[in-house]
């Protein structure tokens, strides 16, 4: 682990610049690899989330959960098409200790439906926490809590 | 209203649905009248959602607001959302609590059964103003609707002369009812909201409609989950076939007879959680789905152990909302509750199942919206609204049809 927060600061940075790009470029296949095996991943409204309902609109337990999720974007599931893009701000590593890292930052996740005006889809924040595996860091755990209640049509692809 | 519309049902019956029932607002107006605002029980809250006195929630029938509260004596309150005495909405929160309810415009307060209880400068300022001597406080009450609790579930009515609820499902849909409301006490485990571009019937068409389960949902089918050659039964209410069931039994993922025509059906994929689809039975008898829509904003959904009430509230003639609360029972131990939260990953905005049901919703409004004057064939299973053992049926949805014509005068 490295003493420097501002090398650790990049780090993160660049972790999540290249997490969203695979999402944004359509490479959802390549999703998982973000993650550690054991990893949870789930998206939750901000009214579960402050009400301590444990209900999440997307739960993935582990990597196999994210490999489902992945099937199910791209072979079951029906659905117009559409362009994704994520916008993200404040990045802000809140604290390290015994090897994780916790992190939050700011999301919003544009979205253009064909013939339609570009969108916000969905916005909200990430509390995520992240460990050093190989050569690099990976999500062990990562929550997208999302601010508004109403979720337009569906919630197909990951955030 | 009682304005004629200028339009004909089809000749042919329930077996055609004619494309402006989706999309004129005259026929939209005359739904909130006659169909939320009639004769009927609307799905309001569950009690768990105001377990303690002052509990409340906002929520909406049809189009209309409302505010469910549990009072100090305990009961359920169902009460419009509208100040009694210039129509400002009173309750800014979507839930909360409440010792009672002051409306902030010219602060006339109200206790949680709705009664109105002061009224500021009710006297007038020295001596000048005030209400007139005969003014009542007891005059002007909230509007309260007519409440029906059972199993933890309430239910709410803007005709005060409607019969028991029991009696409104009639004794074959109680059955179906009681079996997940059988007295335990349930638990919130979250809620989810969608919005959809849609007409808010072709919500419950999508319900009453087993035939696309086995061909639209990939996921469904391949996992054996929900298949046209599972056993099943599709069955009505006694009376009027406005409420229903689909009822349907777990079968493997094999080839057979039936899959040949299901294209999508794909005997090889496996999931890489085997565990998110392995439910534990809990409810007596075999059915491990059962889908019961209740009239006019209901589904009632159990798919394995996922347990969800959908509340359709509408926007107008081509958008509704659909508000889900999965629950479970206050005795679930840990891996009860793990289990449904897994499997909550079918159902809702993201469900692995009802992703496909919303866009293609949609896609039908997209497509029919603009045709009016067109009609949709529903001749599956016959022309008949009667009770089917089999899956190859809209007979329910021709049933809901039979009902909403009478409703609507249509
Ligand atoms: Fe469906």
């Amino acid at each position: 682990m490295t003493d420097d927060p501002r090398l650790l600061r990049y780090e993160v940075e660049e972790l999540f610049f290249a997490y969203v790009e695979c999402l944004d470029e359509g490479e959802v296949e390549r999703w998982p690899d973000f993650f550690t095996d054991d990893c949870l991943y789930k998206i939750i409204s901000r009214e579960n989330f402050e009400r301590g309902l444990p209900l999440g609109a997307m739960l993935c337990e582990g990597k196999g959960g994210l490999k489902d999720r992945v099937v199910s974007v791209t072979t079951t599931s029906v659905y117009h098409d559409r362009a994704l893009r994520h916008l993200l701000s404040n990045i802000r590593v809140k604290g390290v200790a015994n090897g994780v890292i916790d992190v939050q930052a700011n999301y919003a996740v544009l979205e253009t439906l064909t013939n339609e005006f570009t969108t916000v889809f969905n916005a909200g924040k990430y509390l995520d926490k992240l460990v050093r595996e190989g050569d690099g860091l990976k999500f062990k755990e990562k929550l997208c809590v999302f601010d508004s209640v109403m979720v337009p049509t569906s919630l197909i692809f990951p955030i | 209203m009682n304005e004629s519309l200028p339009y004909k049902w089809p000749e042919e019956g329930n077996s055609r649905i004619p494309y402006w029932v989706y999309s004129d607002p005259r026929v939209y107006e005359r739904e909130q009248e006659r169909v939320f605002g009639g004769a009927s029980y609307s799905f309001v809250a569950l009690e768990a959602d105001i377990p303690n006195p002052g509990d409340f929630k906002r929520t909406k029938i049809g189009d209309r607001p409302v505010v469910v509260v549990r009072d100090t004596d305990g009961g359920v309150n169902v009460l419009v959302n509208r100040c009694a005495h210039r129509g400002s909405r009173y309750c800014y929160r979507e839930h909360g609590n409440a010792k009672e309810f002051t409306c902030p415009y010219h602060q006339w307060t109200y206790d949680l059964t709705g009664a109105l209880i002061s009224v500021p400068f009710r006297r007038g300022v020295k001596k000048q103003g005030g209400m007139p001597d005969d003014f009542r406080l007891e005059d002007h009450h909230l509007e309260a609707l007519k409440c029906a609790l059972r199993g933890g579930v309430v239910f709410a009515s803007f005709d005060h002369t409607m019969p028991a609820f029991e009696d409104y499902l009639g004794p074959k849909m109680l059955g179906y009812f009681d079996r997940v409301f059988d007295g335990r006490e349930l638990s919130i485990l979250g809620y989810s909201r969608q919005r959809m571009r849609a007409n808010w019937k072709l919500m419950f068409e999508n319900l009453k409609d087993p035939y696309h389960a086995s061909l639209l949902h990939v996921f469904l089918v391949s996992f054996g989950l929900f298949r046209a050659d599972n056993p099943s039964q599709v069955q009505m209410d006694e009376k009027t076939g406005m409420h229903s069931v689909q009822v349907s039994r777990r079968g493997e993922q094999k080839a057979s007879e039936g899959t040949r025509e299901m294209r999508q059906f794909d005997q090889g994929l496996r999931l890489h959680n085997p565990e998110m689809l392995q439910p534990v039975p809990e409810f007596p008898g075999d059915a491990t789905v059962v889908m019961q829509t209740i009239w006019p904003n209901l589904i009632v959904q159990q798919q394995s152990n996922t347990l969800a009430m959908r509340q359709i509230q509408t926007l107008g003639p081509e958008v509704f909302e659909l508000h889900w609360t999965f629950f479970g029972y206050a005795d679930d131990d840990d891996g009860m509750t793990m289990r449904r939260l897994r499997q909550a990953n079918l159902m809702g905005p993201a469900g692995f199942v009802s992703i496909d049901d919303s866009e293609v919703m949609e896609a039908a409004q997209f497509g029919l919206g603009k045709y009016p004057d067109a009609e949709a064939v529903v001749e599956m299973g016959g022309r008949g609204v009667e009770d089917q053992d089999h899956m190859v049926t809209e007979s329910s949805i021709r049933a809901f049809y039979d009902h909403y014509r009478n409703v609507m005068g249509f």
